[in-house]
């Protein structure tokens, strides 16, 4: 008797697999990292290095014992969770709070909500978060691109930081830039203070561009964010020149690039719909202007990040596709 | 820029390995099982007893009902039983088995086509005939045909879409009808828009058949309000939905006929069926099976009686290769896994596709990532990921509001997910079990 | 100064907590549902597992049903039984009908050494769905598909699957709420009267094909032979489309018919082991 295989249609498949997305966005973030080993040397590997290796092992320690299942950490979720928080900590971070960061992102940011495909928030984000509120003094203390040299690291103050306490103080914002010695070209290579992946803002689009080619993420996300900080901070600095800085200064400096690109894009955290990534990327675009012009941190993407991923059911409830 | 339909779609490797193959009759079987159901509405009640001795294209089953569509025999012979037989799904079901000893036609079926012009015949008498010869959608729906061109009171229609877009890969019957019998398949046309009516008939074809494009677009020129339209190769554009959008731009509004936006569709295959049931006077008792598969010898196009037993098929293909592992009736998008290869023939089998076992067997599936590709590539704009764990929970209600009912089953959702989920198998069940409260609701 | 600000801030946060209960309160009252208190009463009695085995939807819709009901006839909680019955009665001063305990009976054997595997079922794993595909993995129609949509539907981890591929009801935790009755697209399951000392006899078979066929697809099918119908001196077996089914309100537990049956399809459970069995298979031929 033949012993055919039964299946309901469709009985072919496209090929497509998580992995293919997930390692395709490493693939994507390998310039982003060349650049950040160009401007901070070693401890750009270190942290990016400790940072995966412990994703890893927290999730497959949590998946294994706590959760009794089939680990599968080689499906790059965890290894992108890792590269992302890395890329949003200073190099010379001590590198065990960047396990206790590994161990956040992965454990409550993750696995707490029943692994991939389950979590509200990025866990990236979550990590990174925790870290800034509870270790402000090492998480803002960046070092100052100097490569492999064997000088001690200096720490200097980011663009956004050095804005920031300008207008409090009175000063205007092209002075402050000019002592802080940023040019606008600079800003866009990434030589830069600043967490080690979110300096190079040449490195990230390179990126972006990849993933658009290879249609693993569609650029309404992105460019929403960019849309809606150019508008916004245009606004203002038409308004104010002195007071509020420009829409380029907006775009590359702090995690703009690597949030918008890399971080709101994220498939489990991000809007379902065209329409609602437009509507989620515009959200997060005016919180962050929001943040780092009238809030009290220099550097709102993380926050606004996190809260429009809390506002992603919502959005995905009353945003449906164009219906035939 | 190709004309397709705007929402959604996918394009799966083509893989039309029998595009080349002549249509090759094939002999006659011994034996022949005419299952009494071919069509969509209430089987055909017998009108032949065992024993009895059967012609070429006599009635054996008569329509019962408005929906619902005659049988004829395909071969002569005698009646050997009227007993259920196991069909592809592995239930049993009522069917007539015929022993064939000849081929002795009916003699009311003509040799050569009536020399009259299509514009002699009345619409009643076109519909007639269709109806007499048991004519139903060919192109795998298997809605019986004259229904079809009875639009309701009330509506009417303005144009007639052919659908020779055959998008599903593999299958190549469509296009070697178009290829092979392009003028009759103008003069079906023409008797379809008789008798519908209509001024306009536009042909659909994908552009991956430019030769029939051109073939059918040759004996076109000759006739008056027939276009050919080339279209972008996507698919499920050969959905009627999805084919009116792609050739007119309108869009059928959910749960309405295409009747709502002034269309009818109707497949080439359908098409030829018309031409010999009103030309020729002959009932629909034959059809084109494309026969393919990557580990076969010899794919290719066959035509062959309703009811030979799809073994002959393969045999005549180069015969069952060893590391099959599935069987399918239809494309590999929406065909119907076969559990033997005994059942027969029926008006509805477009196509026999055979796949190796290494290709048979789906990937284990995995949590949703929520990447949206489905809701990207749903051509009805669904919500498939949603659907699917609406379906899981059978939230009925939701399910209705998330409109489930709309899905046309086209696949194309499993067949992106990256995490390989099953999405249709559990919306398929959804929109059942759905479709079952609406009636009862209703009552 | 440190002392002003603490009493501000206690002050303030009175006065919140202050107009909030007023808020609250007049809010309460405005939106108040009236509802018979009795229902409250009677929900608490009941288990509270919200199975829906009584047909209402959860406790309190069955709580609802019986508070507005004259009589308690056709108001049954599966799960609590008639304990948990005469305890609503008495709360609503109601008689209350005696009703026999019942249990899910899963009336399939084809295990895969009785029914031989002819194709491979590579879909989502759901009875339904594999059900309104195609026949199933082997060639009966009509037997269990295994692929567990009466676990899913049990709300009391009271079925499991079997290593050979069936459903096994843990009779402890069985309340016969009829989850896995409805779950199941083949009407295997079936709740039958729990029976004195849990004894049952049963046709282990739900095949309705002729003899022929149904043997052929699987060893221990009935094959509506009819011997068991002939034998059974209360009438209680009954025949109809190949398909024996024993009555179980009619059924005095004489085993007869077990012993009768040439497949075995008949099953007898929590009977003593027996003396001496006849070998009904030498006796068929």
């Amino acid at each position: 008797m033949s012993n055919f295989t039964i299946s309901p249609s469709p009985h072919i498949h496209g090929g497509d697999s998580i992995e293919k997305n997930m390692y395709g966005v490493l693939i994507a973030l390998i310039p982003t990292f060349i650049f950040s080993i160009v401007f901070f040397g070693l401890g750009a590997i270190l942290v990016t290095l400790t940072s995966v290796v412990a994703c890893l092992v927290f999730e497959y320690v949590i998946q294994k014992y706590l959760m009794k299942q089939r680990p599968t950490i080689w499906d790059g979720s965890a290894i992108i969770t890792g590269v992302l928080l890395a890329f949003n900590l200073p190099s010379s971070l001590p590198l065990w709070i960047v396990v206790i960061g590994a161990l956040v992102a992965i454990g409550i940011g993750k696995m707490s909500f029943g692994g991939l495909g389950n979590n509200i928030f990025n866990p990236a984000l979550v990590g990174r978060v925790f870290l800034l509120i509870s270790f402000p003094v090492q998480m803002t203390s960046w070092p100052v691109p100097n490569g492999f040299a064997t000088t001690d690291a200096v720490t200097g103050a980011t663009p956004l930081a050095l804005v920031k306490e300008a207008v409090k103080s009175g000063q205007t914002i092209s002075d402050a830039l000019a002592s802080g010695g940023f040019t606008t070209g600079n800003l866009i290579i990434g030589n830069i203070g600043g967490s080690l992946g979110e300096v190079a803002a040449l490195g990230l689009l390179l990126g972006f561009a990849y993933m658009l080619i290879r249609k693993i993420i569609s650029w309404h996300i992105p460019i929403a964010i960019f849309a809606t900080v150019i508008v916004f901070s245009g606004i203002l600095n038409l308004a104010n020149p002195e007071h509020f800085a420009g829409p380029i200064f907006h775009l590359f400096t702090g995690g703009m690039m690597l949030g918008a690109i890399f971080m709101a894009t994220d498939y489990v955290t991000s809007p379902m719909t065209h329409k609602g990534m437009l509507i989620y990327g515009v959200g997060i675009g005016l919180l962050t202007v929001i943040i780092r012009v009238f809030g009290a941190y220099p550097e709102g993407m993380s926050f606004a990040i996190l809260i429009m991923n809390g506002f992603t059911p919502l959005i995905n409830r009353y945003c449906k596709p164009v219906r035939f | 820029m190709l004309k397709t339909f705007k929402i959604g779609g996918v394009h799966p490797p083509e893989n039309k390995l029998s595009a080349q193959g002549e249509i090759i009759t094939l002999p006659l079987p011994e034996q022949v099982i005419i299952p009494l159901s071919q069509h969509i509405g209430a089987p055909a009640t017998p009108v032949v007893k065992k024993g009895d001795q059967v012609k070429v294209g006599q009635l054996i089953g008569q329509a019962a009902g408005f929906i619902s569509a005659n049988i004829h025999s395909s071969v002569s012979g005698t009646i050997v039983s009227l007993d259920p037989v196991i069909d592809a799904s592995g239930y049993p079901r009522p069917a007539i088995t015929i022993k064939v000893e000849g081929d002795e036609w009916d003699e009311n079926i003509l040799k050569d086509p009536a020399s009259k012009h299509p514009g002699d015949f009345t619409k009643e008498e076109i519909l007639k005939a269709i109806s007499a010869a048991g004519i139903v959608g060919m192109g795998g729906a298997t809605f019986p045909t004259q229904v079809k061109l009875s639009p309701p009171p009330g509506s009417t229609a303005e144009v007639l879409i052919i659908n020779g877009v055959e998008c599903e890969p593999y299958l190549t019957a469509d296009h070697r009808l178009m290829l092979e019998h392009g003028k009759e398949l103008i003069t079906g046309i023409e008797l379809i828009m008789k008798a519908l009516g209509v001024k306009r008939a536009i042909v659909g074809i994908e552009n991956n058949k430019k030769d029939a494009i051109e073939e059918l677009g040759k004996h076109a020129r000759l006739a008056e309000g027939i276009e050919i339209c080339p279209l972008k190769i996507q698919y499920p554009q050969g959905g009627e939905k999805q084919l009116i959008q792609a050739v007119t731009g309108k869009f059928v509004p959910s749960g309405g006929l295409p009747i709502a936006v002034g269309a009818v569709v109707q497949n080439v295959g359908t098409v030829y069926a018309v031409y010999e049931a009103v030309m020729k006077n002959k009932p629909l008792f034959e059809r084109v099976v494309t026969v393919t598969g990557k580990a076969l010898k010899e794919p290719g196009n066959y035509l062959c009686r309703i009811g030979t037993p799809i073994s002959q098929l393969i045999e005549a293909a180069g015969g069952l290769p060893e590391n099959t592992g599935k069987v399918i009736g239809g494309g590999p998008m929406m065909g119907k896994a076969l559990t033997n290869t005994n059942i027969p023939v029926t008006k509805g089998t477009s196509g026999i596709l055979l796949m190796r076992q290494e290709e048979s067997s789906r990937k284990e599936y995995r949590n949703c990532i929520r990447c949206s590709k489905c809701v990207n590539v749903c051509p009805m704009g669904l919500e498939p990921y949603y659907l699917m764990l609406l379906g899981e929970h059978a939230k009925l209600e939701a399910l209705e509001a998330e409109k489930v009912m709309d899905c046309i089953e086209c696949g194309s959702c499993s067949f992106t997910c990256p995490a390989n989920r099953p999405l249709l198998d559990v919306i398929r069940l959804a929109k059942a079990k759905t479709g079952q409260m609406i009636r009862a609701r209703k009552n | 100064m440190m002392t002003t600000t603490i009493i501000y801030t206690i002050i303030s946060l009175c006065a919140i907590g202050v107009a909030s209960a007023v808020i609250l309160y007049f809010v309460a009252q405005k939106f108040k549902v009236e509802e018979d208190p009795r229902i409250d009463t009677v929900e608490s009695i009941l288990p509270g597992a919200n199975c829906g085995g009584c047909g209402k939807p959860g406790c309190r819709g069955f709580a609802e049903a019986t508070v507005k009901a004259t009589t308690l006839d056709g108001l049954f909680c599966p799960v609590g039984g008639a304990e948990t019955m005469a305890k609503v009665a008495t709360a609503l001063g109601m008689e209350v009908t005696a009703q026999t305990p019942q249990i899910a009976v899963v009336r399939c054997n084809g295990t895969c050494e009785h029914r031989q595997r002819t194709s491979q079922y590579d879909g989502y794993k759901s009875c339904a769905i594999e059900h309104s595909l195609y026949r199933g993995e082997t060639d009966c129609t009509f037997g269990c598909l295994g692929c567990g949509d009466c676990v899913t539907a049990c709300p009391f981890d009271a079925i499991h699957m079997d290593t050979n591929g069936l459903p096994v009801v843990t009779d402890e935790k069985c309340v016969a709420c009829g989850a896995c009755v409805k779950a199941c697209p083949r009407n295997i399951i079936e709740l039958r009267n729990k029976g004195p000392k849990d004894r049952r006899v049963f046709v282990c078979c739900v095949n309705k094909d002729k003899g022929n066929i149904a043997r052929k697809a699987c060893t221990v099918a009935c094959i509506g032979c009819g011997k068991c119908v002939k034998e059974c001196p209360f009438e209680a077996i009954t025949l109809e489309n190949n398909l024996a089914y024993i009555d179980f309100r009619k059924c005095r537990l004489c085993r007869k018919c077990v012993s009768v049956c040439p497949t075995h399809a008949i099953h007898e459970v929590n009977f003593p082991p027996r003396k001496i069995t006849e070998p009904a298979e030498e006796k068929q031929i």
